[in-house]
């Protein structure tokens, strides 16, 4: 079995968002740089994936050389091979575009995969848009947010979460399939697997070579501001006695807020 | 034309679609254009009558038998289908399960930009101009869209629902959605409810959460029981509260977890991670109980209580109560 996952690298969940205001961006400096924790549930299936049915799991990035630590973590978990996709675009917050060079990637470099394994969304861009944007464009099922995924012949079966309840989506292969929490425990990294990975050389894909025209390239989404949202006002502080104090938080709450 | 996709739960349209359509109205109305409503399956037509008092142009119904289940494939290609034949301004989808599964097959069928879980839309000199958080809301990005249409997920619970006005009823077009044999390749097969039909917590007009201080698992019923009191309320969670196993992931609100905007946010035993603020700070009103008066937490509330939230929540549903039954 064939399995890709696409893998981005954000900082991490801890990190203060910092603006440039001048180049409308976020201020990388000073932030840590991790594999973004949905495409680790990602990366985690995939391996089990092979350990129970064989096959090769390829994982692949499109960004900066910069993100090159992210696939060799990838590889130290225990995944195949590693391939770079060479965009040095600032973040655009357009998943079509990345949908695009990721759907070509595949036509062109990886005939033949049945799994096309994705986070959810990328923590950070928060877009959830580009499993699903090339599963349209390779004309594949797809199922998104899943919590639990079995793999048969040809085909396999996903719960999804949906508000409420959960639904079970059938499907054929090859598919695309994206991962929410509680889909696995990803593993951490083996000290010999650290070592393995350093070893390996990760190709690069140069995005010229992929043929996309401009037009194809030119994101969409056209900044207009960047900010971090507004302070909140200083609120107010109720000490004292637990049943004083419960009483006077529902009065605000019914009276003041009106919340309640 | 600005087109809304409607969203049907038990044949009635759900509550975030008609929050779409009533942004949608709002922004035509700027832009001098009409709204209409699509809505996608099998034998729709007894759904006009719930959209009809919104006051739209027309309510497009896109019918085959192979639509019956829900597919992303088989709704993006009627959907894609319909904007190619009646070329609209704008799509508007809610930013649900099933509008973030789907937009994005329509956005890419249609090789159109599109803006994810939307929280402001605006028109600037005659341009939509779309705002959302990003970072689970450590920053706040705006942006317009190069494409026609320019297609877009509104999140719910942030855009008011309009009120439903007596007017003209809106021409019902049904068009029959032609679906190869063997085109959807994926589809719903079964909806396994969860064993408590709970509200989701990004749907809930009051979240209720826990996280360390909550001790344990078996603790949580406390907070279950303040949710039994308060109408529209959920139970949500810290990472860390998921992570020790005491309650399951979907109730986790931050940045790996669930966005929430609720009008109230009840924080009890929770210190106020920045993952965690990123996830909630859209709230309306935001409350902490916590025994640290120095939680980061209470940078982020509207009111606090430093205390006990063992001690603190019996008297909460006592007043409750006594407000349930003035």
């Amino acid at each position: 079995m064939n399995i890709l996952v696409f893998v981005k690298r954000v900082p991490d969940t801890e990190s203060r968002i910092r603006i440039q205001h001048q180049t409308m961006s976020i201020i990388e400096d000073g932030l840590n740089f991790v594999a973004s924790p949905y495409d680790e549930f990602a990366v985690e299936e995939a391996l089990r994936l092979k350990e129970a049915r064989g096959g090769t799991v390829r994982v692949v990035c499109v960004g900066r050389e910069d993100a090159l630590p992210v696939l060799r973590k990838c590889l130290a978990m225990g995944a195949d091979e590693a391939v770079l996709v060479k965009d040095d675009a600032p973040e655009t917050y357009d998943g079509l575009r990345t949908a695009r060079i990721i759907a070509r990637t595949v036509e062109q470099k990886f005939a033949g995969t049945d799994l096309l394994l994705f986070g959810k969304q990328s923590v950070g861009a928060d877009l959830s848009q580009v499993p699903a944007m090339t599963a349209e464009l390779l004309g594949l099922p797809q199922a998104n947010v899943v919590t639990k995924l079995e793999i048969g012949e040809g085909a396999g079966t996903a719960l999804r979460e949906v508000e409420g309840g959960i639904e079970k989506v059938v499907f054929s292969l090859p598919a695309v399939v994206s991962a929410q929490k509680g889909l696995n425990e990803p593993r951490y990294e083996t000290l010999k697997g650290i070592m393995a990975a350093k070893k390996k050389e990760i190709p690069v894909v140069k995005l010229e070579d992929l043929g996309l025209g401009p037009e194809e390239l030119a994101p969409k989404v056209v900044i207009t501001g960047l900010d971090v949202p507004p302070e909140r006002q200083a609120g107010k502080i109720l000490r004292g006695d637990p049943a004083g104090t419960a009483r006077e938080l529902v009065a605000l709450l019914h009276g003041e807020a009106k919340v309640i | 034309m600005i087109a809304v996709f409607i969203e049907t739960r038990d044949r009635k349209p759900k509550k975030s679609s008609l929050e779409a359509l009533s942004e949608a109205k709002r922004i035509a109305r700027l832009m001098g254009l009409e709204t209409a409503a699509v809505l996608a399956g099998a034998g729709l037509e007894s759904l006009a009558p719930e959209l009809g008092p919104y006051g739209l142009g027309r309510i497009f119904c896109l019918e085959s038998p192979a639509l019956a289940d829900y597919s992303a494939q088989g709704y993006g290609r009627a959907i894609c289908d319909l904007a190619r034949e009646t070329k609209p301004a704008a799509m508007f989808f809610a930013a649900t399960a099933m509008g973030k599964d789907l937009a994005p097959r329509v956005a890419a069928g249609l090789g159109a930009g599109l803006a994810s879980d939307c929280t402001k839309l605006a028109v600037k000199d005659g341009t939509l101009e779309f705002t959302r958080p990003i970072y689970a809301g450590k920053a706040i990005l705006s942006f317009t869209l190069s494409s026609t249409p320019k297609i877009a997920t509104l999140r719910p619970n942030v855009f008011p629902l309009a009120a439903p006005a007596a007017g003209a009823a809106a021409e019902v077009v049904k068009k029959a959605v032609d679906i190869p044999e063997g085109f959807i390749k994926g589809r719903v097969g079964e909806i396994l409810k969860e064993e408590s039909a709970e509200i989701d917590v990004t749907e809930a007009d009051v979240v209720i959460s826990g996280g360390r201080g909550m001790k344990g698992p078996e603790n949580f019923v406390l907070l279950r029981e303040l949710a039994a009191l308060i109408p529209r309320s959920a139970v949500g969670a810290s990472r860390s509260a998921v992570d020790s196993g005491w309650i399951g992931h979907q109730h986790q609100v931050g940045q790996t977890g669930k966005t929430v905007s609720p009008n109230l946010y009840l924080a009890f035993g929770i210190s106020g991670a920045i993952q965690h603020l990123a996830g909630m700070s859209s709230s309306k009103y935001i409350v902490a109980v916590n025994k640290d008066p120095d939680a980061p937490i209470f940078k982020a509330v509207d009111y606090g209580i430093v205390g006990d939230l063992f001690e603190v929540i019996p008297h909460l549903k006592d007043e409750l109560k006594k407000i349930a039954a003035e």
